[in-house]
């Protein structure tokens, strides 16, 4: 199919089998090597991306349920060369380890600050209870996604 | 994996005419897409019906909530419509996780038929109705009649689950849900108890319960609900119930917990919704 959607605020037009997994079109067609593979089967979030504002597990979601729709990839987090203050954050409270789960808990809590700005430390665990870490460690993402938020409430004060 | 053909009909019957050529609908793909993964299916077509307009209505009726197939448990979430059905929201908030949850649907839910199907528990308790469509016209069948077994519904080939038929249960009952599983997210639940309970001074009225992962389906303890109507709510007045609520129960073992296990978890179950019950004054 000719698929057509936009991706990190490009519009994106390319040729490939409507059943191809978003997340090998992300990685092997477009060279958006950010987004990874974990389970394969929505288990642990690796593969997350936010799509018309929705978090979307990639592994789970084929070209054909991107037509047309607004996706959002780690690599389009960063603006104007900075990091985007959720990676900032991730950053300063060592929120990465091995990083491979990284990808998929930014967009997963970008995801979360779309509709909730202001996140309580419980509301952060219940919306990342879908994302799998092995080594960071959970609070210091956690500390993260809260540093974040007040960071992009002081953006939008300013 | 060789990406498997898939087809994005325009409308419902282009859909329907895809689907007589032996084409298998896909909504959100958490469960098709899993199962394609694991080898267990290999359909031949997947027609996408996930944002087909005909399966996206959300209608308030007076009686109850007419919903959409391939309407997203977040969609039912944040939709104000839902707010008159809390056991729904309470259950769905309990879905997988955020991502899942803005992908899945009820219409898909249903098709996959799991006896740990958690919005299942739901339309088990609302007594929902499926609306199928497919050649010959549309039919309604009891959520109870369309789920025959695990991954078996009555679905004719050719035919799609168009809608769920949400009545608003009478009154004000009291929604209770708990599931026990082995992570909070994303768990398969081992056990699960859904309730609505109609409470008058102290007293159990009527109640509607529904145990999930206990048997080949969901089912609903209909001796355990009518032993319930006039005790007090309390959980001592309950204690001789749950042998019976245990002995309702087809559990397997598998590799999530025993039988046994699941057995004496359900009847606990019960204990619990006798807590979280308002107590007498």
């Amino acid at each position: 199919m000719r698929l057509r959607f936009r991706l990190n605020g490009r519009d994106v037009e390319l040729d490939v089998p409507p059943g191809r997994r978003l997340l090998d079109l992300l990685r092997e067609d477009l060279g958006l090597i950010g987004t990874k593979e974990g389970c394969g089967e929505g288990e642990c979030g690796a593969c997350t991306v936010v799509v018309d504002g929705q978090p979307r597990l990639s592994c789970l979601t084929l070209a054909i349920h991107v037509e047309g729709k607004e996706v959002l990839t780690v690599e389009g987090l960063a603006q104007r060369g900075g990091l985007h203050p959720l990676q900032e954050a991730f950053v300063e409270t060592a929120g990465v380890q091995c990083g491979f789960c990284t990808p998929g808990f930014l967009m997963a809590a970008y995801a979360l600050l779309l509709r909730n700005p202001h996140p309580t430390p419980a509301e952060v665990r219940e919306w990342l209870s879908g994302n799998l870490c092995r080594c960071t460690g959970y609070k210091q993402i956690e500390e993260a996604v809260l540093r974040a938020a007040e960071k992009l409430r002081h953006v939008q004060e300013a | 994996m060789r990406p498997i053909p898939a087809v994005k009909p325009k409308d419902l019957s282009e859909a329907l005419q895809y689907l007589a050529e032996g084409g298998k609908p896909l909504a959100g793909g958490t469960d098709v897409l899993v199962a394609i993964r694991k080898g267990q299916e290999r359909p031949k077509l997947l027609v996408y019906v996930g944002e087909l307009p005909e399966l996206r209505i959300l209608r308030d009726t007076g009686e109850g909530l007419e919903v959409g197939a391939a309407l997203t448990h977040a969609e039912l979430l944040a939709h104000p419509a839902t707010e008159r059905l809390p056991i729904l929201r309470q259950v769905l908030r309990t879905i997988g996780s955020p991502a899942i949850r803005a992908m899945g649907t009820l219409g898909g839910n249903l098709v996959t038929a799991s006896p740990a199907g958690d919005s299942l528990v739901a339309l088990y308790l609302l007594e929902a109705r499926v609306r199928l469509v497919g050649p010959g016209g549309e039919r309604d069948l009891p959520v109870g009649e369309f789920i025959r077994g695990p991954r078996q519904t009555a679905l004719a080939p050719g035919e799609l689950v168009r809608s769920v038929f949400l009545p608003y249960p009478p009154g004000q009952p009291h929604s209770f849900f708990r599931k026990v599983g082995r992570r909070r997210a994303l768990v398969i639940a081992v056990a699960s108890l859904g309730a609505l309970v109609w409470v008058r001074d102290g007293r159990v009225e009527r109640a509607r319960l529904a145990l999930g992962s206990v048997a080949p389906t969901v089912l609903r303890p209909r001796a355990v609900e009518e032993a319930l109507v006039g005790r007090p709510v309390a959980p001592e007045a309950w204690e001789d119930l749950v042998p019976l609520l245990s002995a309702a129960t087809q559990p397997i073992s598998d590799l999530r917990a025993s039988a046994d296990y699941r057995r004496k978890v359900a009847g606990q179950l019960l204990l619990a919704l006798a807590q979280a019950l308002p107590s007498p004054a």
